[in-house]
């Protein structure tokens, strides 16, 4: 396994790309930040430009508007970036499957490295999801 | 090639890098505690780095794309090249050569003047807004900082040079202890805060208004020379405001114990402070702290 990784498993800089979600999974998303969960410890920090970001955080389910902006903010992040979706709605869009303005679920339109299901998922179901995707990206089982 | 040694490794670039990184950790871990968190472990900056170095860097669509990728290198040589004359000059006062105080000062400006460039050179509007309070922080800032050098130098005897200041406040005392010191050290800790853009004075890399600012279009190499660049500063700030004010005795022991306690200072003012707006920024640089140089500079003439 090369430094590479391993400097980007100990250092997650996240962007959090809401496409437009309800806002429960940001504040959940939010509390990860608290003193209570404090993601700081293991180098996870927000940042604020998407240029700088190492994983994107997506919630919600893609409209016909925020799917172009999703697809493009894909684009403008440094490679390699992990994608997180977080919530029912970004992993397999719940009960807005059939809706009018729901054209494709994020998955279709960049590629998902963990999916953290629940409706909101619970901080401490998001760190294990983080732990799953370290795991990952390092190789091991 | 001592030459080279010093510049690349002992007071030079690793040396220094290294401190700031760790001063930089410091920061991290005490604004965690006052925040009542645990806090990034201490190797958390030099990991960042490393991944920085990993990541692609991406140069966006109809910049100008050799001062895009020069301008941190030029921000990255200069702050070496202060923390290189002040290392030296804090080991052997003698090996210090006459005006490096001008050449100091000078170099301490273009930091930020290669971030401006860099962020104007990126074609992106919110990196101009960025570029723009940067340019007004340095035109408010340097005015005040530079009349408190001044004062440094009347208490000196008129020496800009070093090591002579050194020599002079190992002979008669440190020039803090003196009225027109404390206030010229009071002045110049504002003018360090804002020189290393930490919180009070963070407004053109903002990252809740105007998403990371001047930085905003940088990713991977660039952007690790600019957190190098920031590191270095970290060090070299509070160690030139030691030999300036502080510098009595700089045996090894006491001069880590002035560091820390000036980082503590910084640190303090960093969390106990929201951000300022621009014309507040530049209204408290013009106004109060610009009166107490001067009344520092007043002071000094008249001997005390």
């Amino acid at each position: 396994m090369n430094l590479k990784l391993k400097a980007l498993t100990k250092s997650i800089w996240v962007f959090h790309a809401a496409t437009s979600p309800c806002n429960n999974c940001d504040i959940e998303v939010l509390d990860l930040i608290t003193p209570r969960y404090d993601v700081e410890r293991f180098g996870i920090v927000l940042v604020g430009s998407v240029r700088h970001a190492d994983a994107l955080l997506v919630t919600g389910v893609p409209n016909y508007k925020t799917k172009e902006r999703l697809k493009k903010l894909y684009s403008q992040a440094p490679k390699p970036c992990l994608v997180v979706a977080i919530g029912g709605c970004a992993c397999g869009r719940v009960m807005f499957r059939d809706s009018y303005n729901s054209p494709c679920a994020v998955d279709e339109i960049v590629p998902v490295d963990v999916y953290i299901p629940g409706c909101p998922p619970k901080p401490e179901a998001m760190i294990a999801g983080i732990a799953k995707l370290i795991q990952k990206v390092r190789g091991q089982k | 090639m001592i030459i080279l040694f010093n510049y690349l490794i002992f007071p030079g670039f690793l040396f220094s890098a290294c401190i700031g990184l760790i001063a930089g950790w410091i920061d991290r871990k005490v604004t965690a505690r006052i925040q009542w968190r645990v806090g990034p472990p201490w190797y958390q900056n030099f990991v960042d780095i490393v991944k920085l170095l990993g990541k692609e860097t991406i140069i966006p669509q109809g910049a100008a794309k050799l001062t895009f990728l020069l301008s941190p290198f030029l921000g990255l040589l200069s702050a070496v090249l202060v923390s290189t004359i002040l290392g030296v000059t804090a080991r052997l006062p003698l090996e210090s050569f006459a005006g490096d105080l001008i050449v100091v000062l000078y170099l301490l400006i273009i930091p930020a003047i290669a971030i401006i460039i860099g962020a104007s050179s990126s074609r992106n509007p919110l990196a101009s807004v960025g570029a723009s309070r940067e340019m007004k922080l340095v035109l408010g800032y340097e005015l005040p900082f530079i009349l408190s050098i001044i004062v440094v130098i009347i208490k000196s005897a008129g020496t800009i040079q070093i090591g002579s200041i050194l020599n002079h406040q190992i002979n008669f005392g440190s020039n803090l202890a003196s009225w027109s010191g404390i206030l010229a050290f009071m002045v110049t800790i504002f003018c360090m805060q804002a020189k290393l853009g930490f919180v009070p004075f963070d407004m053109s890399e903002a990252e809740q208004e105007i998403m990371a600012g001047v930085f905003i279009e940088y990713s991977g190499l660039p952007l690790a020379i600019f957190k190098l660049t920031k590191a270095i500063l970290l060090y070299t700030m509070p160690l030139l405001l030691i030999i300036l004010f502080w510098g009595s005795n700089l045996t090894p022991l006491a001069l880590i114990g002035k560091y820390t306690a000036l980082l503590v200072i910084i640190i303090l003012i960093k969390n106990t402070n929201p951000r300022l707006r621009i014309d507040q920024a530049l209204r408290f640089f013009w106004g109060p702290v610009t009166i107490l140089a001067v009344i520092a500079v007043i002071l000094a003439i008249l001997g005390y």
